[in-house]
């Protein structure tokens, strides 16, 4: 993940902590989603960033997630998400991101 | 007056840089975090002759279709062409003397000093090119010394030593930094390369050429309008395009497309008869990956500077070339929506649409080709296939195929990808050559180049951008008007 | 996980799903949408 952003999401759940915070992911596909994934969760395993070591243990699911979808607008789900439900290993992602959530 | 546009010829050139991957954006702020990272990136830069052998490289350069490329098994950075040579039929591989030679001829300000040996062996690898080569001179290494020592600006080094340096022209502008200097000193030298090449593979003499359109994204300035410079009639002046002046366009990654658009029409509306798109190497963007390339223990391989440039004319006038259908040109409206879909739709369908063409009258689609080899070890994916199989989607959910099909039309319509990160340089763009080659073959005779571009990078949008064009060869063109 | 009322973190990416798309989406469940971000990754 970019460094600034790992600095951004560091900074927001040293502010306002980490109660009610999830994260959402849009990658499309498993490696990156499972990057994404693990530094959210355990730290930064390229150790190069501000999460480097640093395990938020946020929830985090990826927007192809059923138990996502469900919630959401379901014709803006379409127009955002729907190409990608199409032509992404949706199993293969959300396998990924549950390894690190779970 | 107006004519048919064509794209009539493309060139590509890739510069060795193993010493400068150490000044890339990336390698620059984490080696000032851990030197001892410097060791470890060169201890894993590739030499010349495997640079020369790597089969994308061989792609970029046209001595290897993208479909042999599929052929080939990974990682590509063991499975080296080993028949391979530095010229290709459409572009050419330069060795780090002759980068150094390329810039020091294109340096007007004297920012450059490299040494004697280091401008012999420059002069040496650069005997086929045709300007300026009397400017390539060097200093003995003790002055060289004094040079670095006394003054403000980096170090330049080739096989292990000091053998140049580059001079901050400004100590209070940052513009004007060596750092900054060394990026567009770099973009300028190898566009000058690859335009160099596009001209003797020309039928035209560099005074035919009326306008220059740089789409590199370096920013040219001083600290009153940085990055509101233009290079393009400083990379003309060297090759001699002394009848053109020309202008910079800046749009991100989609700055070739925009530029190749704009060029057709300035073609087509008269105004110039021969203008040159030009796009020199991204200095930065060297090394961007290395951490990751450590991590994985495969070579660091973002280790060339990339450049091209494509001459647009009236059709037929300097041989066989293909067809800018400008009437089909695609962009993504700012009220478009960033949706995947609302990109793809106004991109690729609409222009289709008004044409009265599906998507599978597309033979060939070229999107970002970046070669996945460099991005995947970094998480990053594999962009093209990402790009063609939303494609592949999107012509399901148009019903153009069903969905058992998108695996054979990503395989038919797609290639992978084999270009250099080079932010502009992987934009579609790369495949203009091949496409010529397969059209003057007869093996082509559609294809659309899209480009995308990440203006949310700058912080003054959340907006993409996307362009495309068609291209078709000429008997094909006539036909389906 | 019900998104409703949760302090929504969106990293989306240019090739996939955008961060200005996932807030859109994330609000459309009753999410707030405290930080979002596009990844390029090229």
């Amino acid at each position: 993940m970019d460094l600034e952003d790992q600095a951004n999401v560091n900074r927001l759940a040293e502010t306002s902590g980490t109660d009610g915070m999830v994260v959402l992911l849009g990658q499309p596909d498993a490696n990156s989603a499972g990057l994404f994934a693990e530094t959210v969760t355990r730290g930064d395993p390229t150790w190069a960033g501000p999460l480097a070591g640093v395990p938020l243990g946020l929830p985090v699911y990826h927007v192809l997630e059923p138990e996502i979808k469900e919630q959401m607008d379901g014709e803006l789900y379409d127009e955002h998400v729907g190409l990608m439900e199409l032509s992404a290993d949706v199993d293969e992602i959300i396998k990924w991101v549950a390894v690190y959530r779970d | 007056m107006s004519s048919t546009p064509a794209i009539l010829n493309a060139s590509y050139a890739l510069a060795h840089a193993p010493d400068l991957v150490r000044y890339g954006s990336k390698p620059v702020r984490e080696i000032g975090r851990d030197p001892s990272l410097l060791a470890r990136i060169n201890g894993s830069l590739r030499p010349w002759d495997e640079v020369v052998a790597y089969p994308p490289n061989q792609v970029f350069i046209g001595n290897l279709a993208p479909e042999d490329l599929a052929s080939i098994p990974r990682p590509w950075y063991e499975n080296r062409i080993g028949s391979a040579g530095p010229a290709g039929a459409f572009g050419r591989m330069v060795t780090q003397p002759a980068l150094y030679g390329l810039m020091k001829l294109c340096d007007d300000f004297d920012l450059l000093t490299i040494d004697g040996e280091l401008a012999e062996h420059a002069g040496a690898d650069l005997v086929d090119f045709d300007h300026r080569r009397d400017r390539i001179t060097g200093v003995d290494p003790a002055e060289l010394r004094t040079v670095a020592e006394e003054s403000d600006g980096l170090d330049l080094f080739h096989d292990g030593r000091l053998a140049g340096f580059i001079r901050t022209a400004h100590d209070q502008d940052e513009s004007l930094a060596a750092s900054v200097l060394l990026e567009n000193l770099a973009s300028k030298a190898t566009a000058v390369l690859a335009v160099s090449d596009l001209l003797r593979r020309s039928r035209l003499e560099a005074g035919d050429i009326d306008y220059l359109l740089n789409c590199g994204e370096e920013a040219v300035g001083d600290r009153y309008q940085r990055g509101g410079g233009s290079l393009s009639k400083a990379v003309g002046e060297v090759v001699g395009c002394l009848n053109a002046t020309g202008s910079d366009i800046k749009a991100f990654c989609s700055a070739p497309v925009h530029a190749l658009v704009a060029a057709g029409a300035m073609v087509a509306a008269g105004v110039h008869k021969y203008v040159v798109v030009l796009g020199g190497g991204s200095q930065a963007k060297l090394g961007m990956k290395f951490g990751a390339h450590l991590r994985n223990g495969v070579p660091v391989m973002e280790d060339c500077l990339a450049s091209m440039a494509f001459l647009v004319g009236p059709s037929g006038a300097d041989g066989d070339g293909m067809e800018l259908r400008l009437d089909l040109a695609g962009k993504h409206p700012i009220g478009a929506g960033s949706s995947p879909k609302a990109v793809y739709e106004s991109l690729v369908v609409e222009p289709l649409v008004r044409a009265g063409l599906s998507m599978t009258d597309i033979d060939k689609y070229a999107v970002e080709m970046h070669n996945p080899e460099i991005t995947e070890p970094g998480g990053s994916g594999d962009v093209p296939r990402v790009n063609y199989r939303t494609l592949a989607a999107m012509a399901v959910l148009r019903r153009e195929i069903g969905r058992g099909d998108m695996d054979g039309f990503v395989a038919e319509r797609g290639m992978p990808g084999f270009a250099p990160t080079q932010g502009h340089i992987p934009a579609g763009v790369p495949y203009l050559g091949h496409a010529l080659e397969s059209m003057r073959r007869g093996s082509l005779d559609r294809a659309m180049i899209v480009a995308k571009g990440s203006l949310f990078l700058g912080r003054m949008t959340q907006l993409v951008d996307g362009v495309s064009f068609i291209v078709e060869r000429p008997a094909a063109a006539r036909r389906q008007r | 996980m019900d998104l409703n009322g949760r302090r929504v973190v969106a990293i989306g990416e240019r090739e996939g799903v955008t961060g200005p798309s996932l807030k859109l989406l994330a609000e459309s469940a009753g999410a707030d949408v405290v930080f979002s971000v596009t990844q390029c990754f090229v």
